[in-house]
């Protein structure tokens, strides 16, 4: 394993204390591993607080800051953080207008995040609303497994989401945007290497030289099949044919495209994916929008990407273009 | 156990020697989550574990697992800090303000416990989680809870053996593992494990 770490066993928290040296705008609570925006809470705006295991930087950290997130919680690296952290977060970003929790779909996520949300009830008071992601469409069976994951929505919905918080919007309203974003994307991702935990030391799981995972999840959970390598045009139709029939997505839909890195991929090989992506939905008569291209939902050091689709109306890109300003999404300020 | 009683010195020992158990069988409970999960299991209950019994506090049964439910939701994370933490905390409410448990109050308690991470995880029998150790231990306890207790808890920990076995056939529905779907046939689940590593240490200090 080759790192730019000290000690395993520091990663996340040394971590933060380079966020809170880089960003002197934002507020980093070591104790309880919370990045604040520097001026919450903001009275009278709803709080937004999300969260999950570290090692997808820039999510959710980066994404703290006006027009997207109150506070993160950082979890050890993959694994969810505890309901203390969300009970502190909470307290401390309600303006008065209450709080929405932003929870991806895996299971010690959710329960970690309802225990949190019961503790808040209980304790302070504090008005709570939960939104799950779920848009990997790689998990066929939902059913009779943990459901689908949350993935690459989980970015368009925090922006989204904080922007209508931003506007002084109710709970309600702001938690009816955040599902109407889940509700009409979906996202596929692909992986060329895996990655490796630095707790762990070796790669999570193995993969030939010649062999891609088509389904991946962001913390190496087994996709939908295991193929021989092929060239990008190839891997844009494996992605985007699930995302497009799962919808689904037709003719004339206007789409904010994604293309995201999942943290060992450049950024030149990201275009030339998202340069097949917008072909295929030129020849089906879906139009990109808005464009996002970078590595913003990683998964430590594997190299691949995922696409992420989102069909928007008028409200949602007039919401995605409002102005933010955290330290991975910024523009309009 | 004196009386028919169980005390708190005795429930205290329990938890300790469940300490004990997580740290000696931490490297398999890794190793078993690493096939069909992400492979942190025994790190994150040794941890937990860890805290509770270096956390120990005094009053009332009820007191002294709603600590230890309290601890392990706040230091293992994941799901098994939730589900573990909850069965404490609703064994804790199910037994009370006393200093003392009789045998028919501990299996409604465990009964609370598991109703508590049903209620959490959302699980049936079958779907391959620390239900299928823990269901049929509380079952036997419930049966026994007339007779001969330290036979009664051996007995339960014999059932929880047996559920933790069957788990190696089942296919997975719950968690990552559900994940693999077909591919997570053929291996041990980790909580199951764990759950009866539970019981086992209920069956060594409460007889």
């Amino acid at each position: 394993m080759k790192k730019l770490i000290n000690d395993p066993a520091d990663v996340v928290s040394e971590a933060l204390r380079g966020v809170e040296a880089a960003h002197p705008e934002l507020r980093v609570d070591h104790a309880h591993k919370i990045i604040y925006r520097g001026d919450a809470p903001r009275p009278g705006k709803v709080g937004l607080i999300s969260g999950g295991g570290s090692g997808h930087e820039p999510l959710h950290g980066g994404f703290v800051g006006p027009g997207m997130l109150d506070a993160a919680c950082c979890g050890e690296v993959f694994t969810s953080p505890v309901p203390d952290q969300m009970l502190e977060a909470t307290k401390a970003v309600d303006g008065g207008a209450g709080v929405l929790h932003i929870v991806k779909n895996y299971t010690g996520d959710v329960m970690n995040f309802e225990m949190a949300a019961e503790l808040a009830a209980t304790e302070t008071g504090v008005e709570v609303v939960s939104v799950v992601t779920d848009d990997d469409v790689a998990v066929q069976d939902s059913t009779w497994t943990a459901g689908r994951r949350g993935v690459g929505v989980t970015v368009l919905l925090e922006k989204i989401a904080g922007a209508a918080a931003e506007e002084g919007r109710p709970l309600k309203e702001v938690a009816d945007v955040a599902r109407e974003v889940n509700a009409n994307g979906r996202s596929m991702g692909i992986a060329l290497t895996s990655c490796t935990v630095p707790a762990n030391g070796k790669p999570t799981f193995e993969l030939g030289e010649t062999e891609m995972e088509v389904g991946v999840g962001i913390h190496g959970e087994p996709g939908r099949s295991r193929r021989p390598l092929a060239p990008a045009r190839e891997i844009a139709d494996l992605l985007l044919e699930p995302i497009l029939e799962d919808l689904p997505f037709r003719r004339g839909d206007g789409v904010i495209a994604f293309v995201n890195g999942l943290g060992g991929t450049p950024l030149i090989e990201l275009y030339l994916l998202y340069g097949e992506v917008a072909r295929i939905l030129g020849d089906r008569g879906i139009t990109p929008v808005r464009s996002l291209v970078g590595p913003y939902i990683t998964s430590l050091d594997m190299a691949g990407a995922s696409v992420t689709l989102l069909r928007v109306t008028d409200e949602l890109l007039r919401l995605w273009d409002a102005p933010v300003n955290t330290p991975a999404l910024r523009w309009g300020v | 156990m004196a009386d028919g009683r169980i005390t708190l010195d005795e429930l205290t020992s329990w938890l300790q020697e469940f300490a004990r158990l997580i740290a000696e069988h931490r490297s398999e409970l890794c190793e078993l989550d690493a096939a069909i999960g992400d492979g942190d299991h025994g790190t994150n209950m040794d941890r937990g574990m860890q805290a509770v019994v270096g956390n120990l506090g005094d009053g009332t049964v009820g007191d002294v697992l709603k600590q230890a439910g309290m601890t392990l939701v706040s230091t293992v994370g994941g799901a098994s800090g939730p589900l573990y933490g909850t069965f404490f905390l609703r064994f804790a409410t199910a037994a009370g303000g006393g200093s003392e448990l009789d045998p028919t109050q501990f299996a409604s308690a465990m009964r609370a416990g598991l109703e508590g991470i049903v209620l959490r995880g959302k699980a049936e029998a079958g779907d391959k989680t620390m239900f299928d150790a823990l269901a049929p231990a509380v079952q036997a306890l419930e049966a026994g809870v007339a007779g001969d207790f330290a036979a009664t808890l051996r007995a339960a920990a014999d059932a929880a053996d047996k559920g933790r076995d069957a788990t190696i056939e089942m296919l997975a529905r719950k968690g990552r593992a559900s994940y693999l779907g077909e591919r997570s046939i053929g291996h041990q689940d980790p909580g199951a494990t764990s759950a009866a590593l539970l019981v086992s240490a209920a069956a060594t200090t409460l007889g």
